[in-house]
């Protein structure tokens, strides 16, 4: 499958891609040659270390789930459906896609704080307070990576052949039966890739999160609010702590491209 | 459990307007070229797509009447479907493909499964069940499908092209296999197909459709001898020419004549096999009498001769072995004499 490479790149389009691979790849570089290896040991089995890193998987980890199970249906929905509105729909879904972080987290405080819409009855009927807690966490970071699931998943209903399903209509299997028994199985790699991307991208986020949840250790304090943190206190520290997130980054990557991005569908 | 059928589909700039009847053990072929509406006509009686008007019914029980309202989910319909390209599941086993089908009507896992391995054993692939459909070959993945369509014991069975998919030789074994199968069924099958060898060997009545209409029906003999229009004629492999029967002489609508040997009268068709056209360099002496002058259109090898489409007066297709095509010197443009014996020339009314 290698093409046969065209002698001479030309010298307008070289130099311009050149530096564009140095932009992109020497800051990570720094990061690693600044990487004060002999306290890689203590720092990473500093409790407050630990407590932010299991913090950050737990809640993207939740996130994911919680995106798993609203958005594989709503990905459905924009794929399969017949429903009016749908390409509104769709433009709704991935504007948190697009909005910078830091307004998703102030518009979640305005509906789910303790004088917004929902955050007033909830506060009032139910006693529970969102915001500033671990579950502000969650609901910060699944506003941000959830997007990213259903537009992955979508593209994966899409590209799946719908005549499956009549086959199974066929075989007398009801669309929720078809739903599960067939669909989901074929997608099933899509799910995977999308969910993988939808964690990652949920360990990264930093603006809604610190938003809408706040900045407070063992409670909300993530990864990249920690690295945030300790750059102003004590560089060393959030040097090993951004290595251990670029760590979790490439191996994302390797995961999405060995196990799900090169398999094809059959 | 015989399929009665009335439906209208609009599709666009097509409208398709079907009626169907097929008795129970009976086979209908619907042949017509592509984009003619077959496949729409398997899709609204499989329940995969609603009809704009008309009735389908299947026994005592009513799937579709407009009309009235009524409308049954394809998966509440006792049916089984063979599609083109099997669509047999990727991710289950051909056993549990089979299987599937029976798990959905909520029969338990291993009573199903062992229908399923029944069903294999009978469409001669027992030992392929463990196997993913990935990794069968053609042949053996419309077998599957067949079994996966009939395991249910369905009151009605869709098969939508379902040998095109295959190359020559396994297409041949299949269709007898289908043929077999397809005797021993005792509901109501309703066969898609753009060959008309497929139709004339598994039917037992043909249906012939083009842009949306029956254009045709009969059983296969009947259509394959006596086409009525082009399309069908060219499936069959005859020259059909449209006329007015003036006693053993047949005046051609495009002009020309052509002897036949019995007496017709009226607005018929006059249909030629090309095998019983004779060329010749210059014009033949002796006892045809339709000699007309010609010239070849084009040539194709079909098995061990060579079809050559002629026009001229009597647009005709002649059949020759290579041989003689070789003699003849025959190329494009080439001027030739065409004959046929009267005896040899088809003639019934329009």
């Amino acid at each position: 499958m290698r093409r046969r490479s065209e002698p001479g790149v030309p010298l307008p389009l070289l130099v311009p891609a050149v530096l564009a691979v140095a932009f992109l790849v020497l800051p990570l570089a720094g990061l690693v040659l600044r990487t004060p290896w002999a306290e890689l040991g203590p720092q990473l089995t500093s409790p407050a270390v630990g407590q932010a890193l299991r913090l950050s998987l737990v809640s993207a980890t939740a996130a994911t789930a919680l995106s798993l199970v609203l958005g594989v249906p709503l990905a459905w929905v924009l794929a399969r459906s017949r429903a009016r509105g749908r390409s509104v729909l769709r433009a709704l879904v991935t504007v948190p896609l697009v909005l910078p972080p830091v307004v998703g987290g102030v518009a979640l405080f305005l509906v789910l704080g303790r004088q917004g819409l929902v955050g007033r009855w909830l506060d009032q009927a139910l006693d529970v307070t969102i915001p500033f807690t671990t579950t502000a966490v969650v609901i910060a970071e699944t506003f941000v990576a959830m997007p990213f699931l259903v537009i992955s998943v979508e593209g994966a209903l899409r590209a799946a052949d719908a005549r499956f399903e009549d086959a199974a209509a066929t075989l007398g299997a009801d669309r929720w039966t078809t739903f599960r028994r067939v669909t989901l199985p074929l997608v099933a790699p899509g799910i995977a890739a999308g969910a993988v991307l939808c964690w990652a991208r949920a360990l990264g986020e930093f603006g809604a999160t610190i938003t809408f949840a706040g900045n407070f250790p063992g409670t909300t304090q993530t990864m990249p609010l920690a690295v945030y943190l300790a750059l102003q206190q004590d560089p060393d520290a959030a040097i090993v702590l951004s290595l251990v997130l670029l760590a979790v980054s490439v191996a994302t990557l390797l995961l999405l491209r060995d196990r799900w991005l090169t398999r094809a569908v059959r | 459990m015989s399929l009665a059928a009335s439906v209208r589909v609009d599709r666009g700039p097509l409208t398709v307007e079907l009626d169907l009847e097929v008795a129970d053990g009976e086979v209908l072929a619907v042949l017509g070229p592509n984009g003619a509406g077959k496949s729409t006509l398997l899709r609204v009686l499989a329940g995969l797509l609603p009809p704009d008007d008309g009735r389908v019914a299947v026994g005592a029980e009513t799937w579709d009447d407009v009309p009235a309202g009524v409308r049954v989910p394809a998966h509440e319909r006792r049916l089984g479907m063979v599609f083109q390209d099997h669509l047999l599941f990727p991710h289950l086993s051909v056993t549990d493909n089979v299987a599937f089908g029976l798990r959905t009507r909520g029969r338990g896992k291993p009573a199903a499964r062992a229908a399923a391995r029944d069903w294999l054993a009978r469409v001669g692939i027992a030992e392929l069940g463990d196997r993913r459909p990935g990794r069968l070959s053609g042949g053996q993945a419309q077998r599957a499908a067949l079994a996966r369509a009939l395991v249910g014991e369905p009151a009605l069975l869709l098969l939508d092209e379902p040998l095109s998919a295959l190359d020559a030789r396994t297409r041949l074994t299949v269709r007898a296999e289908l043929r077999r199968h397809l005797g021993e069924f005792p509901g109501s099958t309703v066969l898609v197909t753009h060959d008309p060898v497929d139709a004339m060997a598994l039917a037992d009545r043909v249906v012939v459709v083009e842009a949306g209409r029956v254009v045709q029906a009969g059983t296969p003999a009947d259509v394959s001898r006596h086409p009525r229009t082009d399309y069908v004629a060219r499936l069959v492999g005859l020259a059909l020419l449209p006329g007015t029967g003036e006693g053993t002489t047949v005046r051609l609508d495009g002009g020309g004549r052509v002897a036949v040997a019995e007496e017709a009268a009226g607005p018929v068709f006059v249909a030629v096999r090309p095998e019983s056209v004779a060329l010749w360099p210059a014009r033949p002496e002796g006892s045809p009498r339709n000699v007309w002058p010609a010239r070849l259109v084009s040539a194709t090898p079909h098995g061990s001769t060579v079809r050559c489409e002629l026009d001229g007066e009597v647009p005709l297709l002649a059949d020759v072995t290579a041989a003689a095509f070789a003699e003849l010197g025959l190329a494009p443009g080439t001027p030739v004499w065409a004959s046929v014996k009267a005896s040899d020339v088809a003639v019934y009314a329009r």
